[in-house]
């Protein structure tokens, strides 16, 4: 039989077996958030671990929208993962096509620096972030927020651009320098265009990252009207209760900014442009 | 067009001196082949005239102006890498007319300009491609497209074709030749292949260890080689090399014959190049051979002779062989042809 005749119908089947367990697994906990969001209040206990709830509701997103705060968290915390996920990208690119190109003095210092700032817990660090922050009369601001996630996702984004510029060979830039480009034009015509899936995916994976983060987002904040997302949930816990259905609800409101952006990155995400570059 | 100096040029990496005192006048339209084994600075004298790679100290003139400090987009040369660095993302024409856009150019003289030089090298098919969708050898002829776009000063080729299959390798050498002919410019040519050198080159520096070990015309190396260096690296099959020591009036080879030939005292070693080796009859020649190994490639013959005390010895004879393996019979050298080195490798001339 060749190696490229048509796979066994028993082969494919299996395939799909698979990716739909492993899909299954991965999806579960977000249907069970999008299922509690519909799910009126008075049936969360008494449908129980029901698939689907016996009667379904938008009052938890109305709620959530019209009588919370929500709308607030969610707007703060766009700012922040916008504003962090670009200013990251920014500061990692430039550091990362240093890395990457120039042999300088202390190259090796900053790297190993860098990694060492990879390796402490956060919470043994919050307490000087917090002096710190508040010494620059940071504390209750986005600001602060947007400079503690940048910092933190700087080290990281940086290998993952070295990386990317790694992968771009160095005679590329060198041919357009010799074609007439100054080293700038060359990084902006060349390496840039090329670099796309790169920048897409540090975007994307601090982006997230500053999202979802919470640990500071308490420590740094205190007011209701500068809370992002995360800490926002946390007020749907009252004392004696949980707001289980507008939490959920909210919850589904704060999945659709991530599903936009990687909607739209994931163009760029496709590797392969360089292929073509080099040999034959 | 320009001509090309090089006054005293080295290199240093940190504590590294890959290329040492390199001296070289270019000449207008001149085709220059660099050439030595891997590692021994081509690629790093090359890049230095590009102005990709500082040059630690020396000169660097072109038409008698210092450009040592000149970024690589003013010193207006072409370069044509090993690994062709087509831009990705640019489809074959764009490909070509960069440099001319870059330089703010008309987009109807690119357009000219591309559309000749894709004339020039048979591209015209293939202009909206991308390179990934390009083979080897079409991606060679982009590369080659966009150095002769513009109208250089010179052109830089870094191994150009060492990615190329033989049969391509020997097509696209002649279209090189074809395009120095025509377009009478200054070419630098970069190789490690010594057959590339001898068949493309007005003139040819031999590199070794970053030093230059010779310039000369292609048949002035293959017949004066400056030194062992030099005998050895070019002709191909390499040329022959023994051990000799003064007898008298004659040198004597290790295993004691003699070669009919003085080496005023300094020569310790005696080259003879495969094809200057006669085969004849036992009792005549200069030494007894047993062939170990015959090659027949139709035009010559590679006979991989053993010779008592004295180790393997090549013979290249012309057309076909009747010998074969096993077989007993006489070498004589041409010791006209014939090349002798002192204990510095350096080659002794002699008064014939
Ligand atoms: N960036 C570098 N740093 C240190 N040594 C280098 C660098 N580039 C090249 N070299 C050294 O310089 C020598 C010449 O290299 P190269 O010019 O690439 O050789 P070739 O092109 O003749 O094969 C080699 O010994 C190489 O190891
Ligand atoms: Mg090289």
């Amino acid at each position: 039989m060749s190696v490229f005749a048509k796979p066994a119908v028993g082969w494919t089947i299996s395939k799909y077996i698979v990716l739909a367990l492993y899909l299954a697994f991965a999806l579960f906990p977000l249907y069970w958030l999008l299922k509690i969001s519909v799910t009126p209040e008075k049936l969360i206990y008494s449908d129980g671990v029901a698939l689907w709830p016996s009667e379904v509701t938008l009052d938890n997103f109305k709620s959530v929208l019209l009588y919370t705060d929500f709308l607030i968290y969610f707007k703060n915390s766009i700012f922040v993962s916008f504003g962090t996920a670009a200013l990251t990208t920014v500061l990692a690119a430039a550091a990362g096509y240093a890395f990457s190109r120039f042999q300088f003095r202390g190259k090796k210092i900053i790297i190993g620096i860098m990694l060492i700032t990879q390796m402490f817990p956060l919470l043994i660090i919050i307490a000087p972030i917090y002096r710190i922050i508040s010494g620059m009369g940071l504390l209750n601001t986005l600001t602060s927020l947007i400079v503690v996630y940048t910092a933190f996702n700087v080290p990281f984004a940086t290998f993952l651009m070295q990386s990317f510029f790694d992968g771009i060979p160095k005679d590329l830039e060198e041919a357009a320098m010799i074609d007439g480009c100054t080293r700038l034009q060359a990084v902006r015509k060349v390496v840039f265009p090329l670099t796309l899936p790169g920048l897409a995916a540090t975007l994307g994976f601090v982006f997230t990252a500053a999202w979802s983060e919470l640990l500071f987002a308490i420590m740094l904040i205190n007011s209701n009207d500068k809370m992002t997302f995360p800490v926002g949930l946390l007020t749907f816990v009252s004392k004696f209760s949980v707001d289980w259905g507008q939490m959920m609800a909210a919850g589904v409101f704060a999945l659709v900014p991530s599903c936009l952006f990687f909607i739209f990155i994931q163009r760029y995400l496709v590797q392969g442009l360089t292929s073509g570059a080099v040999k034959g | 067009m320009s001509n090309i100096e090089l006054r005293e040029i080295s290199k240093s990496y940190g504590d590294v001196e890959v290329m040492n005192d390199i001296n070289l006048e270019i000449q207008d339209g001149e085709f220059i082949v660099l050439v030595g084994p891997s590692g021994c600075g081509k690629s790093t004298l090359l890049r230095m005239i590009a102005g990709l790679e500082p040059i630690t100290a020396g000169d660097l003139l072109f038409d008698d102006e210092l450009v040592n400090e000149l970024a690589p987009r003013d010193r207006d040369i072409a370069m044509v890498f090993q690994s062709y660095a087509l831009y990705p993302h640019m489809d074959v024409a764009r490909n070509m007319g960069f440099s001319l856009e870059i330089r703010g150019e008309k987009a109807q003289i690119i357009d000219q300009r591309t559309q000749k030089s894709a004339d020039t090298l048979g591209l015209k098919g293939l202009l909206d491609r991308l390179p990934k969708a390009l083979s080897g050898g079409q991606r060679q002829r982009v590369a080659m497209g966009r150095a002769i776009a513009r109208d250089p000063k010179a052109f830089l080729f870094d191994e150009p074709l060492s990615n190329l299959d033989a049969a391509l390798r020997v097509e696209m050498r002649l279209e090189i030749a074809k395009l120095h002919q025509r377009l009478g410019a200054t070419m630098i040519y970069v190789t490690h292949d010594q057959v590339e050198a001898l068949t493309l080159a007005d003139r040819i520096v031999v590199l070794n260890e970053g030093k230059i070990q010779q310039i000369g015309r292609p048949l002035e190396l293959y017949q004066s080689p400056a030194n062992l260096f030099v005998a050895n690296f070019i002709g191909s099959p390499t040329m022959n090399i023994f051990d000799v020591k003064q007898v008298g009036a004659e040198l004597q080879l290790v295993n004691g014959a003699l070669i009919g030939m003085s080496g005023g005292g300094a020569a310790v070693s005696f080259g003879i190049r495969p094809e200057h080796i006669a085969i004849v009859a036992q009792d005549k020649g200069h030494v007894v051979g047993t062939a170990e190994v015959v090659e027949r490639l139709g035009s010559d013959s590679n006979i991989y002779t053993q010779v008592e005390g004295l180790g393997q010895v090549l013979i290249r004879h012309h057309g076909n062989t009747e010998l074969n393996i096993g077989d007993k019979f006489g070498l004589e050298f041409n010791v006209s042809a014939a090349h002798l080195f002192d204990s510095d490798g350096i080659r002794l001339t002699l008064d014939k």
